[in-house]
């Protein structure tokens, strides 16, 4: 995800925002996975800002991409330094307009930011076994917390999920909150992979989708990049088979492995145009292994920030459910036409020409599908430089798009219209 | 709206289904979708161009006209417009067989080139014409195709397609407003706006527009 919003002005705020949990299944009856493992009981962290209107239409999803969170917009306290990852999408007469619209956001499983993921307390390893150390309950809601003190982190324990997985735990939440349709489901990267899961797997739930910067199944220069960084933090001593949170995590092999992950997420041009060949805190080259030049200055700096915030076994995980995401496979036998034909939502697909990670043939791929569906789609290339990062930057273009796509759903949503062309 | 636009969205019946390729900002489809409640899709190959349509709430494929037409099933719309592009075209009997393989009909205009002005130009100076219809020179236009109105009705009955409607209109590329030209068309008529039915079957015809 981009760092370059840090230093951004992102307009009028929603103001002072809560993240909340929600708490499903148990240990006696846990949720089936896709894979055919189990888990239970399943935390998702999760915020909302807007309102809900009383016919409980207006609600819009955020689904986050890779490393994201619930903290989509707004700020916990008044001086939190950075607002949430989409400020500049989410809040008042922004495109998805808090003052229309119900957003709501969720922590996806697996992850670490409050959602059960694998450095969440492991229920099977309850009563307490007092020669480990506690794992980290800032990820389980106060509550729960009490019920698995002394529980081990599930480390590699933690079953695999997929996108499928991510997208029922997020009905649930849906359910939970008492919302029959979604006005529309939105993300870019990893989140637009939910986007379109969602569209196909409830499609009586959607009214519309806005998969951004996207694909319906990984390419292999996607896997073998999600490969490296995986490898990165396999190799490192501290990561332990996943069992490192008792003795100091992999920071190296996790800070590599994000590394990796911002390559894909620049291109050529936008690296030429924000670091070139330009050398850091130094007019000549040092002949040792110091970063010379400011790109590996840059990646160094994002690695290591990147540590502090974020679980290495989740990085496993979330990077294994995305490479796993394949859904002509999983929803139309191998037919991305077949897939589609369960959809009933309007789209609005969107990539970015310089985004090389999920290039435009991958959206174009899936408006064909759509299009021989009958279904309502609208598609844009939008040119820009920034690679794959472009979907959080601030874009005109995009916003334009948002605004009017979300302004036409919005409207036949209120007048019960129909689905497809 | 441009006033050939204006006669086409004339020509649409409420309630219908249109695509509209090479749509530009979606003028046509958003007027239609206002005062005849149809439901239109564009196709247009400028990302300006196409996001500003899409910004109004239509909806738009950004892409190339011959790559998005293969893409929707047979019979999936009751119009398929393709206004002032027809010049611009490289195979213009396969997109209209596509387009009449998607619609039921297909609406087309072009710029007529054998009107009076073009004539005189090419008669007493001896060089390409360039008018307000068709502004660029040799070398960098747009309009690899020449169009008469008369060869237009050739190609159609080459073609078998039946001609279900047409009528000849004199304005300005971007005007507003014009007239119909009824009197030697293929000479007096700056555009030429063609509806054309399905191949094999006889189309009513008339001529008033």
């Amino acid at each position: 995800m981009s760092e370059y919003t840090d230093d951004l002005d992102t307009g009028p705020s929603v103001g002072l925002v809560e993240k909340q949990y929600h708490t499903f299944g148990s240990v006696a009856e846990p949720m089936a996975l896709e894979s055919g493992r189990s888990l239970g009981p399943v935390t998702l962290a999760y915020e909302t800002c807007g309102t809900l209107n009383a016919s409980r239409d207006n609600a819009i999803l955020v689904c986050h991409a890779l490393t994201g969170d619930s903290h989509v917009a707004g700020r916990y306290q008044e001086d939190d330094p950075k607002p949430g990852w989409w400020d500049i999408m989410v809040g008042p007469g922004k495109p998805l307009d808090t003052d229309r619209y119900f957003i709501i956001c969720t922590n996806v499983i697996g992850g670490c930011m409050g959602s059960t993921g694998p450095a969440s307390p492991d229920p099977a390893t309850v009563p307490p076994d007092p020669a480990t150390v506690p794992p980290d309950l800032a990820t389980v809601p106060p509550d729960l917390a009490t019920a698995l003190t002394g529980a081990r982190p599930y480390g590699m324990r933690f079953p695999v999920v997929t996108i499928g997985d991510m997208v029922r735990c997020q009905r649930r939440l849906v359910d939970h909150l008492g919302i029959d349709r979604l006005l529309a489901v939105i993300g870019g990267s990893v989140g637009g992979m939910q986007v379109l899961e969602w569209s196909v797997r409830y499609p009586e739930r959607v009214v519309a989708a806005l998969p951004l910067a996207t694909t319906t199944k990984h390419s292999a220069q996607a896997i073998a990049f999600n490969e490296v960084a995986r490898q990165a933090i396999m190799a490192d001593p501290a990561w332990m088979g996943g069992d490192y949170y008792a003795t100091g995590r992999p920071e190296h092999g996790l800070a590599v492995a994000r590394m990796v992950g911002h390559i894909t997420y620049l291109s050529d041009e936008s690296m030429r145009h924000k670091f070139d060949r330009r050398l850091q805190d130094r007019g000549e080259l040092s002949f040792d292994f110091e970063a010379d030049f400011q790109v590996e200055s840059y990646l160094r700096y994002q690695g290591n920030k990147f540590v502090s915030r974020f679980d290495a076994n989740s990085f496993l995980y979330l990077t294994k459910a995305a490479d796993y995401f394949n859904l002509e496979n999983q929803h139309g036998g191998g037919s991305l036409v077949a897939a589609f034909a369960r959809a009933k939502c309007r789209y609005l697909v969107i990539s970015f020409t310089s985004d090389w990670l999920y290039p435009t043939y991958q959206s174009k791929a899936m408006v064909k599908a759509m299009k021989k569906n009958g279904l309502d789609v609208s598609f844009c290339e939008i040119e820009a430089p920034w690679g794959h990062d472009a979907f959080l930057l601030p874009n005109q273009r995009l916003e334009a798009l948002i605004c009017g796509f979300l302004d036409r759903v919005g409207g036949i949503c209120a007048t019960g219209g129909g689905n497809a062309l | 709206m441009r006033f050939d636009l204006q006669v086409i969205a004339s020509w649409i019946e409420p309630d219908t289904r249109v695509l509209d390729l090479g749509c530009r900002t979606g003028s046509l489809l958003d007027h239609l979708r206002r005062e005849k409640g149809t439901r239109g899709t564009g196709v247009e190959i400028d990302e300006e161009a196409a996001g500003e349509a899409i910004a109004k709430g239509l909806s738009v494929i950004h892409g190339d006209i011959y790559e998005e037409i293969e893409d929707y099933p047979d019979n999936a719309f009751d119009y398929v417009i393709l206004s002032q592009t027809l010049q611009q075209v490289y195979d213009p009997a396969t997109l209209i067989r596509e387009m009449l393989r998607v619609g039921s009909r297909c609406i087309v205009s072009f710029p007529n080139f054998t009107h009076i002005r073009n004539r005189f130009q090419m008669f007493f100076t001896g060089r390409a014409p360039v008018s307000k219809e068709l502004p660029y020179d040799w070398h960098d236009s747009p309009n690899i195709r020449v169009i008469p109105i008369t060869d237009f009705r050739r190609f159609c009955a080459q073609l078998h397609v039946p001609i279900v409607k047409e009528v000849a209109i004199s304005t300005h590329h971007h005007d507003t407003r014009g007239r119909v030209i009824t009197f030697l068309p293929n000479l007096l008529a700056t555009f030429g706006i063609f509806m054309l039915g399905q191949p094999g079957r006889r189309g009513e015809r008339d001529r008033d527009g």
